[in-house]
Protein backbone atom coordinates (compact mmCIF):
# COMPACT_ATOMS: atom_id res chain seq x y z
CA UNK A 1 0.00 0.00 0.00
CA UNK A 2 1.17 3.48 -0.61
CA UNK A 3 1.99 6.01 2.19
CA UNK A 4 0.10 9.19 1.67
CA UNK A 5 2.43 12.04 1.00
CA UNK A 6 2.18 14.40 4.01
CA UNK A 7 1.15 17.55 2.30
CA UNK A 8 3.26 20.58 3.09
CA UNK A 9 1.52 23.07 4.99
CA UNK A 10 1.39 26.65 3.19
CA UNK A 11 2.13 29.63 5.50
CA UNK A 12 1.89 33.01 4.38
CA UNK A 13 4.19 36.37 6.24
CA UNK A 14 3.59 39.99 5.89
CA UNK A 15 5.05 43.35 7.46
CA UNK A 16 2.33 45.96 8.25
CA UNK A 17 3.71 48.74 10.54
CA UNK A 18 6.75 46.92 10.93
CA UNK A 19 10.79 46.77 10.59
CA UNK A 20 11.51 43.29 9.10
CA UNK A 21 13.50 43.12 12.41
CA UNK A 22 10.93 39.69 12.91
CA UNK A 23 11.80 38.43 9.61
CA UNK A 24 15.37 38.69 9.73
CA UNK A 25 14.60 36.70 13.12
CA UNK A 26 12.46 34.03 11.26
CA UNK A 27 15.84 34.00 9.25
CA UNK A 28 17.67 33.73 11.89
CA UNK A 29 16.74 30.25 12.32
CA UNK A 30 19.61 29.42 10.20
CA UNK A 31 20.12 26.15 9.13
CA UNK A 32 16.82 24.98 10.69
CA UNK A 33 15.08 26.83 7.57
CA UNK A 34 15.85 23.64 5.71
CA UNK A 35 13.63 21.75 8.15
CA UNK A 36 11.20 23.97 7.80
CA UNK A 37 10.78 24.23 3.84
CA UNK A 38 10.88 19.63 4.40
CA UNK A 39 7.68 20.63 6.25
CA UNK A 40 5.94 24.20 4.70
CA UNK A 41 5.76 26.09 1.54
CA UNK A 42 5.38 29.69 1.63
CA UNK A 43 2.66 31.49 -0.07
CA UNK A 44 2.56 35.42 0.07
CA UNK A 45 5.55 36.65 2.31
CA UNK A 46 8.08 39.31 1.30
CA UNK A 47 10.46 36.15 0.80
CA UNK A 48 8.58 34.84 -2.64
CA UNK A 49 7.12 38.26 -3.37
CA UNK A 50 3.94 36.87 -4.21
CA UNK A 51 1.46 39.79 -4.13
CA UNK A 52 -1.87 38.49 -2.40
CA UNK A 53 -2.88 35.23 -0.05
CA UNK A 54 -3.81 32.30 -1.33
CA UNK A 55 -5.75 30.03 1.04
CA UNK A 56 -3.33 28.79 4.11
CA UNK A 57 -2.48 27.25 7.13
CA UNK A 58 -0.54 29.82 9.35
CA UNK A 59 -0.25 33.14 8.35
CA UNK A 60 2.93 35.29 10.30
CA UNK A 61 2.47 38.27 10.66
CA UNK A 62 4.53 41.13 12.18
CA UNK A 63 3.73 44.66 12.86
CA UNK A 64 0.74 46.91 13.88
CA UNK A 65 -1.49 48.76 12.11
CA UNK A 66 -0.94 52.19 11.55
CA UNK A 67 -2.98 52.84 8.20
CA UNK A 68 -5.77 51.38 6.55
CA UNK A 69 -3.84 49.30 3.89
CA UNK A 70 -2.34 47.30 6.88
CA UNK A 71 -5.94 46.95 8.02
CA UNK A 72 -6.97 45.36 4.57
CA UNK A 73 -4.04 43.09 4.34
CA UNK A 74 -4.55 41.95 8.40
CA UNK A 75 -8.00 40.97 7.21
CA UNK A 76 -7.13 39.17 4.13
CA UNK A 77 -4.89 36.87 6.10
CA UNK A 78 -7.46 36.48 8.94
CA UNK A 79 -9.82 35.22 6.24
CA UNK A 80 -7.47 33.27 4.76
CA UNK A 81 -5.58 31.45 7.67
CA UNK A 82 -6.50 28.70 9.92
CA UNK A 83 -4.09 30.07 12.34
CA UNK A 84 -2.93 33.72 12.70
CA UNK A 85 0.66 34.04 14.85
CA UNK A 86 1.24 37.93 16.08
CA UNK A 87 5.08 38.28 15.87
CA UNK A 88 6.60 40.53 17.78
CA UNK A 89 6.37 44.24 19.87
CA UNK A 90 3.99 46.28 17.56
CA UNK A 91 2.18 43.34 16.29
CA UNK A 92 1.52 43.29 19.85
CA UNK A 93 1.04 46.07 21.51
CA UNK A 94 1.97 48.58 18.55
CA UNK A 95 5.62 49.08 19.37
CA UNK A 96 7.59 52.15 18.80
CA UNK A 97 5.05 53.62 15.59
CA UNK A 98 2.42 53.38 18.77
CA UNK A 99 4.93 56.03 20.23
CA UNK A 100 2.88 58.63 18.26
CA UNK A 101 -0.45 57.70 19.76
CA UNK A 102 -0.32 60.71 22.31
CA UNK A 103 -0.46 62.67 19.66
CA UNK A 104 -3.12 64.40 17.03
CA UNK A 105 -2.45 63.00 13.80
CA UNK A 106 -2.99 66.42 12.53
CA UNK A 107 0.00 68.21 14.53
CA UNK A 108 1.99 65.11 14.01
CA UNK A 109 1.51 65.80 9.53
CA UNK A 110 1.66 69.51 10.22
CA UNK A 111 4.86 69.10 11.90
CA UNK A 112 6.37 67.03 9.30
CA UNK A 113 5.61 68.62 6.23
CA UNK A 114 5.00 71.81 7.31
CA UNK A 115 6.87 73.23 10.32
CA UNK A 116 9.74 70.71 10.32
CA UNK A 117 13.20 72.23 9.89
CA UNK A 118 14.88 71.36 6.13
CA UNK A 119 11.53 71.11 4.40
CA UNK A 120 12.15 71.39 0.27
CA UNK A 121 10.04 74.40 -0.93
CA UNK A 122 6.14 73.91 -1.56
CA UNK A 123 6.21 70.64 1.11
CA UNK A 124 3.05 69.71 1.47
CA UNK A 125 1.17 66.55 3.46
CA UNK A 126 0.92 63.75 0.89
CA UNK A 127 -2.59 63.54 -0.85
CA UNK A 128 -1.73 60.86 -3.24
CA UNK A 129 -4.95 58.93 -3.51
CA UNK A 130 -2.43 55.63 -4.08
CA UNK A 131 -0.89 56.53 -0.84
CA UNK A 132 -2.72 54.30 2.04
CA UNK A 133 -4.46 56.98 4.90
CA UNK A 134 -3.11 56.81 8.32
CA UNK A 135 -5.11 55.94 11.36
CA UNK A 136 -5.47 57.85 14.08
CA UNK A 137 -3.60 55.97 16.56
CA UNK A 138 -1.54 52.96 15.72
CA UNK A 139 -3.06 49.33 17.30
CA UNK A 140 -2.10 46.33 17.82
CA UNK A 141 -3.39 42.98 15.40
CA UNK A 142 -5.86 41.87 18.41
CA UNK A 143 -8.14 44.87 18.63
CA UNK A 144 -9.37 44.45 14.66
CA UNK A 145 -8.82 40.15 14.12
CA UNK A 146 -8.77 37.11 16.40
CA UNK A 147 -5.51 36.28 16.77
CA UNK A 148 -4.41 32.50 17.44
CA UNK A 149 -0.80 32.83 19.20
CA UNK A 150 1.64 35.70 20.19
CA UNK A 151 5.13 35.50 19.84
CA UNK A 152 6.57 38.31 21.94
CA UNK A 153 10.04 39.88 21.38
CA UNK A 154 11.78 42.91 19.61
CA UNK A 155 12.48 41.08 17.98
CA UNK A 156 11.59 37.57 19.00
CA UNK A 157 14.88 35.68 18.86
CA UNK A 158 15.17 33.27 15.60
CA UNK A 159 14.89 30.36 18.74
CA UNK A 160 11.55 31.19 20.30
CA UNK A 161 10.16 32.12 16.39
CA UNK A 162 11.59 28.21 15.80
CA UNK A 163 9.93 26.87 19.18
CA UNK A 164 6.60 27.81 18.28
CA UNK A 165 6.46 26.93 14.82
CA UNK A 166 8.18 23.69 15.58
CA UNK A 167 5.43 22.85 18.31
CA UNK A 168 2.43 24.25 16.03
CA UNK A 169 4.03 21.80 13.29
CA UNK A 170 4.09 18.96 15.67
CA UNK A 171 0.49 19.78 16.71
CA UNK A 172 1.04 20.55 19.91
CA UNK A 173 0.16 24.06 21.90
CA UNK A 174 3.53 26.67 21.48
CA UNK A 175 5.12 27.02 24.92
CA UNK A 176 8.14 29.49 25.54
CA UNK A 177 9.70 29.33 29.01
CA UNK A 178 12.05 31.49 30.84
CA UNK A 179 14.87 32.42 28.03
CA UNK A 180 12.28 32.57 25.06
CA UNK A 181 9.79 34.56 26.32
CA UNK A 182 10.82 38.53 25.79
CA UNK A 183 8.86 41.65 25.76
CA UNK A 184 12.25 43.24 24.63
CA UNK B 1 4.24 23.27 71.63
CA UNK B 2 4.32 21.93 68.42
CA UNK B 3 5.50 24.15 65.10
CA UNK B 4 2.09 26.39 64.02
CA UNK B 5 1.84 25.23 60.18
CA UNK B 6 -0.28 25.62 57.29
CA UNK B 7 -0.70 23.88 54.06
CA UNK B 8 0.45 26.00 51.13
CA UNK B 9 -0.70 23.83 47.48
CA UNK B 10 0.17 20.73 48.94
CA UNK B 11 3.21 22.11 51.13
CA UNK B 12 3.16 22.15 54.76
CA UNK B 13 4.58 25.84 55.64
CA UNK B 14 5.62 26.52 59.16
CA UNK B 15 4.69 30.15 60.38
CA UNK B 16 4.99 32.39 63.49
CA UNK B 17 1.96 33.89 65.29
CA UNK B 18 1.24 37.59 63.36
CA UNK B 19 3.09 36.59 59.95
CA UNK B 20 0.93 36.50 56.61
CA UNK B 21 0.78 33.74 54.37
CA UNK B 22 3.05 35.51 52.00
CA UNK B 23 5.57 36.25 54.71
CA UNK B 24 5.71 32.76 55.43
CA UNK B 25 5.92 31.80 51.85
CA UNK B 26 8.52 33.78 51.29
CA UNK B 27 10.64 32.49 54.12
CA UNK B 28 9.37 28.88 53.28
CA UNK B 29 11.13 29.85 49.37
CA UNK B 30 7.65 29.40 48.14
CA UNK B 31 6.82 32.04 45.22
CA UNK B 32 3.61 34.04 45.61
CA UNK B 33 3.46 36.43 42.25
CA UNK B 34 3.16 40.28 43.71
CA UNK B 35 3.93 43.82 42.96
CA UNK B 36 2.71 46.38 45.08
CA UNK B 37 4.21 43.91 48.52
CA UNK B 38 7.45 44.83 49.74
CA UNK B 39 9.31 43.12 52.48
CA UNK B 40 10.41 45.99 54.71
CA UNK B 41 6.99 48.03 53.96
CA UNK B 42 3.60 47.58 55.51
CA UNK B 43 1.69 45.46 52.82
CA UNK B 44 -0.91 47.54 50.36
CA UNK B 45 -2.65 45.13 49.06
CA UNK B 46 -3.52 46.78 45.94
CA UNK B 47 -2.07 45.34 43.34
CA UNK B 48 -4.23 41.59 44.14
CA UNK B 49 -2.02 39.33 42.46
CA UNK B 50 -1.32 37.33 45.57
CA UNK B 51 -4.45 36.64 46.12
CA UNK B 52 -5.01 33.13 47.19
CA UNK B 53 -7.41 30.33 47.93
CA UNK B 54 -7.58 30.06 52.52
CA UNK B 55 -10.04 27.49 53.10
CA UNK B 56 -11.81 28.11 49.50
CA UNK B 57 -11.75 31.95 50.04
CA UNK B 58 -10.01 34.34 47.92
CA UNK B 59 -7.65 36.87 49.96
CA UNK B 60 -4.65 39.00 49.51
CA UNK B 61 -1.73 36.73 50.70
CA UNK B 62 0.42 39.71 51.69
CA UNK B 63 -2.50 41.21 54.02
CA UNK B 64 -3.86 37.86 55.53
CA UNK B 65 -2.91 36.19 58.87
CA UNK B 66 -1.37 32.76 58.17
CA UNK B 67 -4.05 30.46 60.12
CA UNK B 68 -3.07 27.00 62.07
CA UNK B 69 -4.02 24.42 59.10
CA UNK B 70 -5.28 26.42 56.97
CA UNK B 71 -5.59 24.67 53.26
CA UNK B 72 -4.31 27.30 51.09
CA UNK B 73 -4.09 27.34 46.99
CA UNK B 74 -2.19 29.52 45.15
CA UNK B 75 -0.19 28.00 41.60
CA UNK B 76 -3.72 27.03 40.59
CA UNK B 77 -4.92 27.46 36.96
CA UNK B 78 -8.12 29.62 38.62
CA UNK B 79 -5.94 31.99 40.06
CA UNK B 80 -3.40 31.99 37.70
CA UNK B 81 -5.78 33.17 34.79
CA UNK B 82 -7.28 35.60 37.08
CA UNK B 83 -3.20 36.88 37.46
CA UNK B 84 -2.90 36.72 33.87
CA UNK B 85 -5.74 39.14 34.01
CA UNK B 86 -4.50 41.71 35.92
CA UNK B 87 -0.93 42.08 34.41
CA UNK B 88 -2.65 42.49 31.22
CA UNK B 89 -5.06 45.12 32.75
CA UNK B 90 -2.08 46.76 33.55
CA UNK B 91 -0.30 46.31 31.05
CA UNK B 92 -2.92 48.12 28.28
CA UNK B 93 -3.97 50.55 31.09
CA UNK B 94 -0.44 52.59 31.06
CA UNK B 95 2.34 52.66 27.86
CA UNK B 96 4.31 50.35 28.74
CA UNK B 97 7.50 49.70 25.74
CA UNK B 98 9.57 47.42 27.14
CA UNK B 99 12.12 47.75 24.32
CA UNK B 100 12.55 51.12 25.23
CA UNK B 101 12.37 50.88 28.74
CA UNK B 102 15.87 51.34 30.97
CA UNK B 103 14.28 48.99 33.44
CA UNK B 104 13.58 46.22 30.61
CA UNK B 105 14.85 42.89 32.13
CA UNK B 106 14.75 44.53 36.01
CA UNK B 107 10.98 44.56 35.98
CA UNK B 108 8.93 42.93 38.48
CA UNK B 109 6.02 43.67 35.95
CA UNK B 110 7.94 42.02 32.97
CA UNK B 111 9.29 39.02 34.86
CA UNK B 112 6.15 38.65 36.87
CA UNK B 113 4.08 38.52 33.37
CA UNK B 114 6.82 36.15 31.76
CA UNK B 115 6.88 33.69 35.13
CA UNK B 116 3.39 33.60 34.56
CA UNK B 117 3.63 33.61 30.82
CA UNK B 118 1.65 36.59 29.60
CA UNK B 119 1.83 36.48 25.98
CA UNK B 120 0.02 39.42 24.48
CA UNK B 121 -2.26 41.69 26.40
CA UNK B 122 -5.56 41.00 25.52
CA UNK B 123 -7.38 43.81 26.21
CA UNK B 124 -7.62 46.87 24.14
CA UNK B 125 -4.84 49.31 24.85
CA UNK B 126 -5.65 53.17 26.32
CA UNK B 127 -2.68 54.76 25.19
CA UNK B 128 -3.16 57.17 27.60
CA UNK B 129 -0.87 60.72 27.72
CA UNK B 130 1.15 60.82 30.24
CA UNK B 131 3.89 63.40 30.40
CA UNK B 132 7.53 63.05 31.90
CA UNK B 133 8.92 65.07 34.79
CA UNK B 134 12.69 65.44 33.86
CA UNK B 135 12.64 68.59 36.33
CA UNK B 136 14.82 67.02 38.36
CA UNK B 137 19.05 67.14 37.67
CA UNK B 138 19.57 63.52 38.85
CA UNK B 139 16.11 61.65 38.14
CA UNK B 140 13.46 61.56 35.60
CA UNK B 141 9.78 59.99 36.23
CA UNK B 142 8.00 58.63 33.36
CA UNK B 143 4.94 58.57 34.47
CA UNK B 144 3.55 56.24 31.31
CA UNK B 145 4.78 52.82 33.74
CA UNK B 146 3.16 53.61 36.65
CA UNK B 147 1.23 50.58 38.38
CA UNK B 148 0.19 52.37 41.38
CA UNK B 149 1.65 50.20 43.92
CA UNK B 150 2.39 52.92 45.95
CA UNK B 151 5.72 51.65 46.94
CA UNK B 152 7.51 54.71 46.73
CA UNK B 153 5.03 56.81 48.38
CA UNK B 154 5.39 54.49 51.45
CA UNK B 155 9.07 54.45 51.00
CA UNK B 156 9.11 58.32 51.14
CA UNK B 157 6.93 58.77 53.60
CA UNK B 158 7.56 55.66 55.96
CA UNK B 159 11.21 55.47 55.52
CA UNK B 160 12.03 58.64 54.18
CA UNK B 161 10.02 61.38 56.09
CA UNK B 162 9.87 62.97 52.89
CA UNK B 163 6.35 62.47 51.86
CA UNK B 164 7.52 63.18 48.00
CA UNK B 165 5.23 61.27 45.97
CA UNK B 166 0.94 60.65 46.72
CA UNK B 167 -1.86 58.98 44.68
CA UNK B 168 -4.72 61.56 43.68
CA UNK B 169 -7.60 60.79 41.40
CA UNK B 170 -10.02 58.29 41.91
CA UNK B 171 -10.56 54.42 40.18
CA UNK B 172 -9.51 54.70 36.54
CA UNK B 173 -8.24 58.23 37.15
CA UNK B 174 -5.99 57.21 40.05
CA UNK B 175 -2.38 58.35 39.32
CA UNK B 176 0.84 59.09 41.05
CA UNK B 177 1.55 62.47 41.57
CA UNK B 178 4.59 64.66 43.23
CA UNK B 179 3.87 66.85 46.51
CA UNK B 180 4.88 70.19 45.11
CA UNK B 181 3.06 73.73 44.46
CA UNK B 182 4.65 72.87 41.24
CA UNK B 183 4.28 69.30 40.73
CA UNK B 184 7.55 69.08 39.60
CA UNK B 185 9.88 66.52 40.89
CA UNK B 186 12.64 69.17 40.81
CA UNK B 187 10.38 71.66 43.82
CA UNK B 188 10.68 68.82 46.68
CA UNK B 189 13.44 67.16 48.58
CA UNK B 190 13.73 64.45 46.92
CA UNK B 191 17.19 62.90 46.98
CA UNK B 192 19.01 59.76 45.31
CA UNK B 193 20.14 57.95 48.68
CA UNK B 194 16.01 58.21 49.30
CA UNK B 195 14.69 54.84 50.08
CA UNK B 196 11.87 55.85 47.62
CA UNK B 197 14.37 56.11 45.15
CA UNK B 198 15.44 52.24 44.85
CA UNK B 199 11.93 50.49 45.08
CA UNK B 200 10.20 51.22 41.87
CA UNK B 201 9.26 47.80 40.44
CA UNK B 202 9.10 49.01 36.94
CA UNK B 203 10.39 52.22 35.11
CA UNK B 204 9.02 55.05 36.40
CA UNK B 205 12.01 56.49 38.72
CA UNK B 206 14.72 56.06 36.72
CA UNK B 207 18.56 57.68 37.87
CA UNK B 208 19.43 59.87 34.52
CA UNK B 209 22.67 59.26 32.76
CA UNK B 210 22.92 55.82 33.90
CA UNK B 211 21.22 54.37 30.54
CA UNK B 212 22.17 50.46 29.51
CA UNK B 213 25.27 50.24 32.27
CA UNK B 214 24.04 45.93 31.53
CA UNK B 215 22.89 45.07 28.33
CA UNK B 216 19.48 43.98 28.27
CA UNK B 217 19.56 40.55 27.69
CA UNK B 218 21.76 40.45 30.81
CA UNK B 219 19.59 41.69 33.51
CA UNK B 220 18.49 40.70 36.69
CA UNK B 221 15.22 38.37 35.05
CA UNK B 222 17.03 37.60 31.80
CA UNK B 223 19.08 35.45 34.14
CA UNK B 224 16.74 33.99 36.72
CA UNK B 225 13.13 34.17 36.59
CA UNK B 226 11.45 35.99 39.34
CA UNK B 227 9.78 32.79 40.33
CA UNK B 228 13.28 31.41 41.40
CA UNK B 229 13.77 34.40 43.63
CA UNK B 230 10.55 34.03 46.23
CA UNK B 231 12.09 35.63 49.33
CA UNK B 232 14.44 38.10 47.22
CA UNK B 233 13.96 41.79 48.32
CA UNK B 234 13.56 43.23 44.89
CA UNK B 235 14.46 46.81 44.36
Amino acid sequence: MDTPVKRKLKVATTSLAGCFGCHMSLLDIDERLFDLLELVEFDRSPLTDIKHIGTCDIGFIEGGLCNNENVHVLREFRSNCKVLIAVGACAINGGLPAQRNHLALPIILQEVYHTSHGLAAGSDIPNDPELPLPLNKVHPLHEVVKIDYFIPGCPPSGDAIWKVLADLLAGHEPQLGHGLIHYD
Amino acid sequence: MSEKTFVLDGKTIPYAEGQTIMQAAMAAGVYIPRLCYHPEFKPHGSCKLCTVKSNGRQAASCTQLAQSAAVVESDTQELNDERRALLQMLFVEGNHFCPSCEQSGNCQLQATAYALNVMSTHYDHFFPDRPLDASHPEYLLDFNRCILCSLCIRASRDVDGKNVFGLAGRGIKSHLIVNAQSGALADTDFAGDDKAAQVCPVGVILKKRRGFAVPIGQRTYDLKPISAMPDAKES
